[in-house]
């Protein structure tokens, strides 16, 4: 299948791509690494008037750290996350989640940006937002703001950037001390979108689990905490009868939808078997 | 005496590893797909096609689209099929097989998604694509039939009203005396299996330029084909061209599985389309439309049962099997076969008297079905297979053992089988007793308990086969249709000695060219490097049926080799004129002439061609030496010449998550002569995947209105490498005598066995939860379901 006919132009800057976005409304599209929006053209699901190119705005790559946090600019590709001695370092979770992104010659041209800002809701990014409380920082023609992820997936494919918005770059408050973390995913091939996904943080002390953090993917039209799940590990040494209560809120905390292969009723066992594991290797000791 | 002068002693490349020619090309990516190909004056083609499975077109408009940039010609069915004649696909020897007349572009109604309604010509294929957006189609949705459940209830729509039901055919078998046999059973166990419908998904999608050339009356096809003389045949007829005028051209093809063996509407309309407007039109299928028009396979469902005796041996089976085929047969090889050799090839592995078996394929709104890789066999095996651990764990006989008691015996040959099949001979026993050993089968149940007993859930899964091969006359040219059962080969000496061969036989990358090469250069006698073999020209090779039911080694090999002889000995009687010697005392070994008694160098090969073409002159009068030659082989001894092996799998099931994790993969087959072992390992080992594909992950899905719901790659689940297990294979050689090669078929062997052997794996590790699943693929929620995991 071939694209329709449509223009393009490469951003000379972030705020060239601004401008071009106001200049030309809903009819633009922001071209990152394309793995996702370049086969939607070609399956002509979508028609865009215009491409604004930013895949060489090389001031939106990579990755720092300040005092506070660690920032990634939203043209880092998932490969540069999985390389990254830093991320490794200090988010073993996310250097897993950005292993399983996919296939390597996707992991080397899609963006972590171009990832959150399509919100698909099997994706592992936009989960990892919501666990490790990332904010965003997204810019246009009338300044910068900063959003938190939790205020960020609105629904399926649908975000709080407002038109003419482009994402700008990641912020991940850096671990205290006693902060956990742990990745996984169900996927039947490696590289498929999971049927269940999840992140899940928290601060393990003396063996109990503190502000718990359970980010799931994949299970319904946006990434979702679950927040009643969460609490009921709170407090707790993420032990069986902690994680059984936990699960026992899931459905009301995800309220799960069925994909092609997966009735609501497998998202929902899945996702608490998936809890579970991920639960118990955070209160494992030294996990 | 002197001393011994160094002699050249016969050599043969069959049974040698050696490396494929044309690999080096591909891998270069200077392969010639009919992509690659570029003609003067040629334009694109696109479809519009229809998005529901059942409807009658009440207004096609196309003059917007033929308004729009580029476009050159806009046409309807109707306009098509002023060049192209619709087509029944039935076969005599399928009894009261009926199917209905289906046109190149549907004309008044479409009967599937997917099906093409009108097709744009334009400059690019872009164009075309823009245009077709702009094409006004107005449909009226009929009820469409998607259940083959339902398709034969009286209050589902017929598809084909003239047809008066949805039944395309039936056919049963009855030895007689079965339900007497199944009452003094000691036991009889009964199971319902599901198979997933699929699609062959080649790495090349379908591809054509078709060019028209009036002035001669002339076609010419480039086309990703298996059987291009099939192909000539057909597009002679239904565009009213002699035959003789049309040729059909396959270079590269990139994998086909059976899918490029079929009449494609779509490829109609290119062709009839370019004797239209007598310039050169292309047209590939895109992925998503691969994945709705390439044929699917495999719908059905077998409720069987078996019969078995106090001491575990077989008795009796029996039979009936659904199969949805879409809602026309499909031309010229019909959307029978699949069910007749369900039919045919149940059970058949074993020593049994008692079989029945019904057969029904009904029409529905969905993508028509055809042959497809190993055609009925994943389902045959895996039924019989299913059946056969099911009453070997019932009775607490080892599934090794049971199997020990029940396959045909190896010294029992020729053997007919309950079902009518006819066995030359088959190794059933040779094999098991290989594999067992390959696999170290006692330490490997030793592993399985001890894990078992620390929470961890592995299962071994047996499956023993059979594979139809070497088809004679009786697969299609009985029941009428031009398909040749029979191959040639063309050898030509070159002046320098070397051997041009063209085979009739069909090269999509499994390494026919090499197979040729290697059968050539052994039985003229010379290196392998100093033969090239040209494939798929119908105008320049030997006419013959292609590439398709694993006949290339066994029915082109064989031509092949009874051209080299003929080479051979006409080269040694130029060689002993030349020399002045008797013919019968020379021999030729690595492209020398030598005695055949010493083997000693008389004559260079290049020396005596060089002769033969350039001075005859210097050669008596009466002799005129024949440097070409052209054999041909058609199979006649049987109607197949059936191979057999056994696979093995190894799993581990997590009950908490329905995921099977494949450990390792084991099979021991038979193809008789082995011409390359590298070719024939990468054959059972790409078989062996596409079969754990249909286990695990495949299935093209469809919502009760007959809407395609999978139509990517990221949707449709084909096995990838990153979850394939290591594969050990062995084998056992039982030549066939039908041949002086004896080489059977070895390209579908491994995706008749591996679903039986998967699943049988994954019901002996859920055992211990007393969870039996029969539906494939196997996905997480059907186990999850099995195990009581969720409702």
């Amino acid at each position: 299948m071939k694209a329709p006919p449509f223009a393009y132009r490469r951003a000379s800057s972030v705020a060239d791509a601004c401008a071009l976005l106001d200049a030309h409304g809903g009819s633009a599209r922001i071209l990152a690494g394309g793995q996702s929006l370049i086969p939607s053209l070609n399956l002509r699901l979508s028609q865009p008037e215009l491409l604004i190119d930013i895949s060489q705005l090389a001031e939106l790559r990579g990755i720092r750290v300040s005092a506070t946090e660690m920032i990634i600019g939203a043209l880092t590709r998932h490969a540069d996350i999985e390389r990254s001695a830093e991320v490794r370092a200090r988010f073993p979770a996310l250097a897993d989640a950005a292993r399983q992104i996919a296939h390597p010659a996707i992991r080397n041209r899609g963006t972590i940006g171009g990832s959150i800002a399509l919100a698909d809701p099997a994706a592992e990014w936009p989960a990892a937002a919501l666990a490790f409380d990332m904010r965003f920082t997204a810019v246009s023609t009338q300044g910068e703001r900063s959003i938190a992820a939790t205020e960020f997936f609105k629904g399926l494919y649908e975000t709080a950037l407002l038109p003419g918005e482009v994402l700008r770059s990641i912020h991940v408050p850096l671990p205290a001390a006693a902060q956990r973390a742990a990745f996984g995913e169900l996927t039947r091939r490696s590289g498929d979108y999971a049927i269940a996904g999840a992140f899940v943080t928290a601060s393990v002390t003396g063996g109990w689990l503190g502000g718990t953090r359970a980010a799931f993917f994949g299970v319904a039209t946006r990434p979702l905490l679950a927040a009643r799940a969460m609490r009921a590990l709170d407090g707790s040494a993420g032990d069986a009868a902690a994680v059984a209560a936990a699960r026992a809120h899931l459905e009301a905390d995800l309220d799960p939808i069925a994909d092609l292969y997966n009735s609501r009723a497998t998202k929902l066992h899945l996702a608490g078997v998936l809890l579970a594991r991920l639960v118990a290797r955070l209160a494992a000791p030294g996990g | 005496m002197n001393a011994p002068v160094p002699g050249l002693a016969p050599t043969t490349y069959i049974g040698q590893d050696t490396p494929r020619a044309n690999a080096r090309r591909l891998l270069a990516g200077r392969g010639q797909y009919v992509d690659d190909l570029r003609l003067p004056r040629e334009l694109h083609a696109a479809f519009v096609r229809s998005p529901h499975a059942h409807a009658r077109i009440t207004r096609l408009d196309l003059s917007p689209a033929r308004k729009s940039r580029g476009v050159f010609w806009c046409g309807t069915g109707a306009d098509v099929a002023r060049a192209v004649s619709p087509w029944v696909a039935t076969l005599t020897h399928f009894k009261g097989m009926k199917s209905a007349p289906q046109y190149a572009v549907a004309v008044d109604r479409a009967t599937w998604q997917g099906e093409a309604v009108a097709v744009i010509v334009a400059q690019t294929r872009a164009q075309a694509e823009d245009a077709a957006q702009l094409v006004e189609v107005e449909y009226e949705p009929l009820p469409a039939v998607t259940d083959m459940e339902t398709a034969l209830d009286a209050a589902t729509p017929v598809i084909h009203p003239d047809l008066g039901d949805n039944l395309a055919f039936t056919r049963g078998v009855d030895t007689g005396g079965v339900a007497d046999v199944f009452a003094a059973a000691h036991l009889v166990v009964e199971d319902t299996f599901r198979f997933g419908r699929h699609t062959g998904v080649c790495l090349e999608p379908r591809a054509i330029t078709a060019d028209y050339n009036p002035s001669e009356n002339q076609l010419t096809v480039y086309l990703a084909n298996q059987a291009p003389h099939m192909m000539r045949d057909i597009f002679a007829k239904h565009l009213d061209i002699p035959e003789a005028n049309v040729r059909v051209i396959a270079r590269d093809v990139g994998g086909s599985f059976g899918i490029k063996v079929h009449v494609y509407p779509d490829e109609m309309a290119i062709v009839g389309v370019a004797k239209l407007l007598g310039r050169p039109i292309r047209y590939s299928a895109d992925r998503l439309e691969s994945m709705s028009t390439d044929i699917h396979a495999r719908e059905h469902r077998v409720r069987a049962k078996m019969g078995v005796d106090r001491d575990g041996r077989i008795t009796a089976i029996e039979i009936d099997d659904l199969t949805g085929i879409g809602p026309y047969s499909v031309y010229p090889r019909t959307s029978a076969v699949e069910g007749n050799q369900v039919v045919n090839l149940t059970g058949a592995a074993y020593d049994f008297r008692h079989y029945v078996a019904n057969l029904r394929v009904v029409f529905q709104n969905k993508t028509p079905t055809c042959q497809y890789r190993a055609v009925g066999h994943p389902i045959a095996m895996a039924v019989a297979e299913g059946l056969v651990d099911h009453a070997a764990q019932k009775l607490g006989i080892d599934p090794a053992e049971f199997r020990r008691r029940n396959l045909i015996a190896d010294d029992n040959y020729p053997y007919t089988s309950a079902s009518g099949m006819k066995f030359e001979a088959l190794s059933h026993h040779a094999c098991l007793d290989k594999l067992l050993a390959l696999m170290d089968y006692p330490a490997l149940r030793a592993e399985q308990k001890a894990l078992r007993a620390r929470g961890i859930h592995r299962g071994i899964g047996l499956a023993a086969l059979i594979e139809v091969t070497n088809p004679s006359a009786a697969f299609y040219g009985v029941g009428g249709a031009r398909i040749s059962s029979q191959d040639g080969c063309t050898l030509r000496l070159e002046p320098t000695g070397w051997v041009t061969a063209q085979t009739g036989v069909t090269e999509q990358g499994q390494g026919t060219e090499a197979m040729i090469a290697q059968v050539v250069a052994s039985a003229v006698g010379i290196p392998v490097e100093h033969v090239r073999v040209i494939t798929g020209d119908t105008d320049t090779g030997p006419y013959g049926g292609g590439t398709w039911a694993s006949r290339g080694a066994g029915i082109g090999g064989e031509a092949a080799l009874l051209a080299g002889r003929e080479l051979k000995a006409n080269i040694l009687a130029l060689a002993g004129v030349i020399l002045n010697r008797d013919a019968a005392g020379l021999d030729l070994r690595r492209a020398q002439i030598v005695d055949a008694a010493t083997g000693e160098p008389v004559l260079p090969l290049a020396e005596a061609a060089r002769i033969g073409q350039y001075r005859p002159d210097t050669l008596p009068r009466e002799f005129q030496p024949q440097l070409s030659v052209t054999r041909q082989f058609g199979q006649r001894d049987w109607p197949f010449v059936f191979t057999n092996g056994i696979q093995a799998s190894y799993v581990e099931v997590d009950p908490d998550t329905g995921f099977v994790k494949l450990l390792k993969h084991w099979m021991v087959e038979d193809c008789g002569t082995i011409i390359n072992p590298l070719l024939v390992d990468e054959q059972l080992r790409g078989g062996i995947a596409q079969g754990i594909g249909a286990a695990l992950w495949e299935e093209v899905l469809y919502d009760a209105d007959g809407n395609l719901k999978n139509g990517t790659l990221a949707d449709y689940l084909v096995p990838m490498a990153a979850e394939m297990p290591d594969m050990v294979l062995g084998h056992v050689e039982t030549p066939t005598r039908s041949s002086e090669l004896g080489a059977k078929g070895a390209g579908e062997a491994g995706t008749a066995g591996a679903p039986g052997a998967v699943m049988n794996a994954i019901n002996d590790a859920l055992l211990p939860f007393n969870a039996r699943v029969t539906e494939m693929p196997f996905t997480p929620e059907r186990l999850l379901r099995a195990l009581g995991k969720i409702a």
